[in-house]
């Protein structure tokens, strides 16, 4: 049944010693929102067990992107559309820009924001294959501290994070060190535009004389979790690529993922997309 | 809690924004808040408190219409209607940022827009006139 909106309380802090305040309170209660391109969906489709939730809109201390000489801060409320503009991240951090214009429409990408996508937990989520991808590193914070912590392990199962309930995401911090990496991004869905995507790949590689010295590798629905395919990148690293090579990484992968039948798609295509992805992204890399 | 589009709809009676899916997916609903455009069934409407939004209603100039409109009657980009406000400021937000848009950049404009009417190739062609014909007259028009 659909939700009675007005049945609803969203709460506007003026400023984060507010905000923080309010959900240390009352852990649980108060559902943070941000672009709401997701809450938004779920609320009035009555999938919400909230009825109380935390607009981050004022918040000035989750917003703005700062760029020093190692790395790129993105505050949590970083908007797709701010991400896509980012000439810094154009230029260095291509992978993001590719993934921000290909999630949802441009409605959705004025509204959306980088911390949603993460905090949502959505497996399908288009955003962060890109962020493993760059070893990102995130910000959460409490009344209690803030802290630095690695994205890759955030996710710890469907929809489960490390994040505690009096804690908000405040900013997501990119490592300037993957600007001579080959970097690759490709999202596969029904249509081409505002499509959740069957299988979602980020990859990207440090090559030195046809041998990949370091690579890192990352895919969207085909696991409960963005998934970081580390042992794939294991089979990769150190080795020259041949047709050898590539089979071994393909068949490294089938058993790293674990892609599910659903509404959008079947086990068996998200396999054989997942290696063909991986494949074009390797062969582009000698190319 | 209420939706910016409730507000638009029932408070201020501003009906040209439609409700289409509720769910943030056809455009039916879309207004253009601060410049950029949304998609009102999904925005609180006190997070648009201080914002400047601009609906349908406020593309023409009073008996003049906006250049996009003007060619959707002459192109027949519209036919039942419903899609067709949410087209005309996909339209005109594309236009603001890309004056003279080509294919792919109107596909991609108008992609979060669905109509089941027209197939979009009059809506598409429309937009080339908009841009052909008055690409300037659109900022004389506000």
């Amino acid at each position: 049944m659909r939700a009675y909106v007005p049945g609803y309380d969203l709460r506007v802090p003026g400023n984060l010693k507010e905000a923080l305040g309010l959900i240390a309170r009352e852990p649980g209660v108060w559902q943070p929102f941000a672009g709401g391109t997701d809450l938004m969906v779920l609320l009035e489709a009555g999938k919400l067990s909230h009825k109380r939730f935390l607009s981050l809109s004022k918040l000035a201390d989750l917003r703005g992107i700062e760029v020093t000489s190692d790395a790129v801060n993105l505050g949590a409320l970083t908007t797709y559309t701010e991400i896509q503009r980012h000439p810094l991240l154009q230029s260095e951090f291509h992978l993001l820009c590719a993934a921000a214009r290909e999630t949802g429409s441009i409605a959705t990408q004025n509204r959306g924001t980088l911390g949603g996508n993460i905090v949502n937990a959505s497996p399908a989520a288009d955003s962060p294959p890109a962020l493993l991808v760059y070893d990102a590193e995130i910000e959460l914070i409490s009344t209690r501290d803030a802290h630095w912590l690695p994205y890759h392990g955030f996710h710890a199962g469907y929809k489960k994070m490390q994040l505690a309930p009096d804690e908000l995401l405040r900013a997501i911090r990119l490592p300037r060190r993957t600007k001579a990496w080959k970097q690759y991004y490709r999202k596969v869905g029904t249509r081409k535009a505002q499509a959740i995507s069957k299988v979602c790949f980020a990859g990207a590689a440090l090559l030195e004389a046809g041998t990949i010295r370091d690579i890192r590798i990352a895919l969207g629905s085909v696991a409960p979790i963005v998934l970081r395919a580390v042992k794939t990148e294991d089979v990769l690293r150190g080795v020259k690529l041949t047709s050898k090579t590539i089979t071994a990484a393909k068949e490294t992968l089938a058993r790293e993922i674990s892609p599910i039948d659903d509404i959008r798609s079947t086990a068996r295509y998200r396999l054989r997309v997942a290696q063909n992805l991986l494949e074009e992204f390797l062969s582009q890399l000698v190319r | 809690m209420a939706r910016l589009l409730d507000v638009l709809r029932e408070e201020l009676s501003l009906t040209g924004t439609k409700e289409g899916c509720g769910e943030g997916e056809c455009g039916a609903c879309a207004v253009l808040m601060n410049g950029a455009i949304v998609n009102s069934c999904l925005i609180p409407a006190i997070e648009a408190d201080g914002a400047d939004i601009r609906t349908i209603e406020g593309m023409a100039g009073g008996p003049q219409l906006h250049a996009v409109q003007e060619a959707f009657l002459e192109c027949g980009g519209a036919q039942c209607g419903i899609c067709t406000p949410g087209m005309v400021i996909a339209a005109v937000a594309l236009i603001e940022r890309h004056p003279h848009p080509g294919d792919a950049e109107i596909r991609e404009g108008l992609a979060g827009n669905l109509c089941r009417c027209t197939g979009y190739q009059k809506i598409f062609a429309a937009v080339l006139r908009a841009c052909e014909s008055a690409g300037t007259n659109s900022r004389e028009n506000r």
